[in-house]
């Protein structure tokens, strides 16, 4: 449990950092925010209707911004490529173009399975500029998660590189019937279409589709405890929510030069590597190449960044790469430092007091509220390991939930559900095709998000952890179901158990437990075959980082395995209730 | 250490990390964690593993001439041979 920290550990902020900020008092815009005003900062288009795109990219042409740089792309050679806005607004019209083309129409769904590369931001773009759902897959998932996540969805395009369709998607396509043109951005393989001579040839001018506010938008993935990946859909309305936050939570001015380094495979990656700081107009920087501590420091001052949003993974890779990595660099032109994706400890908050001069401000938000919730601000005091306070617009509570009963709980610091008053822009419209598992988001007059916190006696509120098993792992959310069920498909393997263990860099890894059919040893050889099986199946980001032969699995009466159980065992915990335990362990 | 001693040692641990992938089919001039689909976790993991067996200090100033399989294999040949 978290305590609530002495006076001493807060994290003041100067007179001149409350007045240079976007939002100078917290509880003053908390009172008097309407999402109606917030709306009003916003262009929209004729006759009431509200396309991303247009906010993200056009409107900045309208009002004279056409050649200032919306996006720097960093190769991962270290070259460097500029994109204007003008240039941007060019591009994604020649995509849009494409997609009219090949015979997409509005609501069609488009996905990208792409490393960050400039053509995952133009078809990102290009695509709600068409009026089709946009969604994003993570480069690093192998074929069993894509198909799942295609199959739900409904994919009737994909932009991909001709490496990962070869490896990951040629073998699937069979089970696709739905997916109709595939893309490839680096020249063709068989049954797809290489896009850069699409690009030459299309036009560069393209009406964006005149959608509704509630039309879908985007298609982001959500693992489950049980059952297959979730869709989650948001609409183009979650664009007043990506800029308001944006603004208020992450500080983000005109101008700025923004580092979001998340991937666009996962939701932040979209909301805030993409959304917020173009409709904010920032010149957004994107680096292809993964975490690596020199590289990082090297962007940071080289590129001048002002606001940097990174995740508690990579904050505690730069804390371990120590003093020698930052070297002589300096940060003079870096304003503010946000993470998202997991709870930030207090060690790593204080240390980017010490290292640069000020606190990462930890924020809070999941898939399905599709923008930030709960934050840290720039003219607000931090508490270190506390996600800080709901934005305006937003009311939060903390709740205990009997059966059909939700209660609020008002005193300070005790543990309860953190929930959500539903109405802001960016909250999900549904899970696609899964209507009673949207029905149990909700209770009450609340959306309940999964997850347990406290508020403390201030109205800062603190995270304790999961409701339920997911793992997360280097701010992936992975769902034990789908790592077991790729395990369960090799022959030796009779039953298996997932779990999340604690990992000082990642957060969680994620533990594999096997049991095997008569006849197969456990033996090192077979422990390789079953790692690469699942790497094959499922990808690095989401295969086990760890293996464990056991002879039988805890289980209840009613055979669901017991993680809980194996959970507690591995890290010496109370093994609590067991009443439920039918066949232990061995 | 001979260059085909230090070979057969990159590929057994890249074999512990990602046993899947046939390292004969790799371009070992790519990015390897592209071509041998591992994580920032899992290159880690693969220093870590080298760099205990070679005794040789691979510090993180020097991965980005640890790009490729043969980058990484020079890099084996100046520092651990």
């Amino acid at each position: 449990m978290t305590e609530n920290p002495k006076s001493n550990d807060i994290i003041r902020k100067t007179e001149a950092a409350r007045k240079a900020a976007n939002m100078p008092d917290y509880q003053e815009s908390y009172d008097s925010f309407s999402w109606t005003d917030a709306q009003s900062l916003l262009d929209r288009l004729p006759g009431g209707h509200l396309n991303i795109a247009h906010e993200a990219i056009d409107r900045h042409l309208a009002t004279g911004h056409g050649d200032q740089i919306a996006m720097r792309w960093i190769a991962k050679s270290g070259d460097r490529t500029d994109f204007t806005y003008a240039e941007l607004s060019q591009l994604t019209n020649r995509f849009a173009n494409i997609l009219r083309e090949n015979g997409l129409t509005k609501g069609d769904r488009v996905y990208a399975l792409l490393g960050r590369v400039p053509e995952l931001y133009i078809a990102a773009l290009g695509t709600l500029k068409a009026g089709c759902v946009f969604c994003p897959l993570f480069s690093a998932f192998g074929p069993e998660p894509i198909k799942a996540r295609m199959e739900i969805g409904g994919a009737n395009a994909l932009v991909t590189s001709s490496r990962l369709y070869s490896r990951k998607v040629a073998g699937i396509r069979a089970a696709l019937p739905a997916l109709k043109t595939v893309f490839t951005v680096d020249g063709d393989v068989a049954d797809t279409v290489a896009l850069d001579p699409l690009m030459d040839a299309a036009s560069d001018q393209f009406a964006t589709e005149k959608t509704d506010p509630e039309d879908a938008a985007l298609l982001h993935f959500t693992s489950g405890t049980t059952g297959k990946p979730k869709g989650v859909v948001h609409v183009h309305q979650a664009v007043v929510a990506h800029n308001a936050t944006g603004r208020m939570a992450l500080d983000l001015k005109p101008d700025d030069i923004y580092w979001c380094t998340a991937d666009p495979g996962w939701v932040t990656g979209t909301s805030y590597g993409i959304i917020a700081p173009l409709t904010n107009r920032c010149t957004m920087i994107v680096d292809e190449a993964e975490f690596d501590a020199d590289r990082w420091y090297d962007i940071l001052e080289s590129e001048a960044v002002n606001v940097w949003y990174t995740a508690p993974t990579a904050i505690r890779m730069l804390m371990k790469a120590g003093p020698k990595a930052i070297g002589t660099h300096q940060f003079p032109k870096l304003r503010f430092m946000a993470s998202v994706g997991e709870p930030l400890n207090p060690e790593a908050v204080k240390w980017g007091q010490t290292t640069f001069g000020q606190p990462f401000h930890d924020n809070w938000w999941q898939t399905e509220t599709g923008g930030i919730m709960i934050a840290n601000y720039a003219a607000m005091d931090v508490k270190p390991g506390s996600m800080g306070k709901p934005l305006p617009g937003i009311v939060a509570g903390i709740a205990e939930i009997a059966g059909s009963e939700i209660t609020q709980i008002d005193t300070p610091m005790t543990i309860g559900e953190l929930v959500i008053r539903p109405g802001w822009p960016s909250m999900m419209r549904g899970y696609l095709n899964e209507q009673a598992r949207y029905d149990k988001c909700f209770k009450g007059d609340w959306y309940l998000s999964g997850d347990l916190a406290m508020r403390d006696a201030d109205g800062y509120f603190w995270f304790v952890g999961r409701a339920d098993d997911l793992i997360k792992s280097a701010g992936h959310l992975i769902g034990p179901f789908e790592v077991e069920s790729a395990l369960m498909e090799h022959p030796a393997v009779t039953e298996v158990a997932v779990i999340g263990l604690p990992d000082e860099t990642a957060g969680q890894i994620v533990k594999a437990y096997v049991a095997l059919k008569p006849g197969h040893a456990p033996d090192e050889a077979l422990r390789l075959e079953l790692l690469g099986h699942a790497r094959k199946r499922l990808g690095p980001a989401v295969a086990p980082k760890e293996i464990a032969f056991r002879q039988n699995l805890p289980k209840t009466r009613s055979g669901k395995i017991m993680r809980r159980l194996l959970r507690a065992r591995e890290l010496g915990l109370p093994e609590g209730d067991i009443s439920t335990l039918e066949s232990d362990e061995k | 250490m001979t260059q085909s001693d230090l070979r057969e040692i990159l590929i057994k641990h890249l074999g512990g990390i990602a046993p899947e992938i046939d390292i004969a089919t790799i371009n070992t001039t790519a990015d390897l964690r592209d071509e041998c689909d591992i994580d920032s976790m899992d290159f880690l993991k693969l220093i870590t593993a080298l760099g205990r067996e070679l005794s040789c200090p691979m510090p993180e100033a020097d991965y980005d001439q640890m790009r490729s399989f043969d980058d990484m294999l020079g890099y084996l040949k100046t520092y651990a041979a």
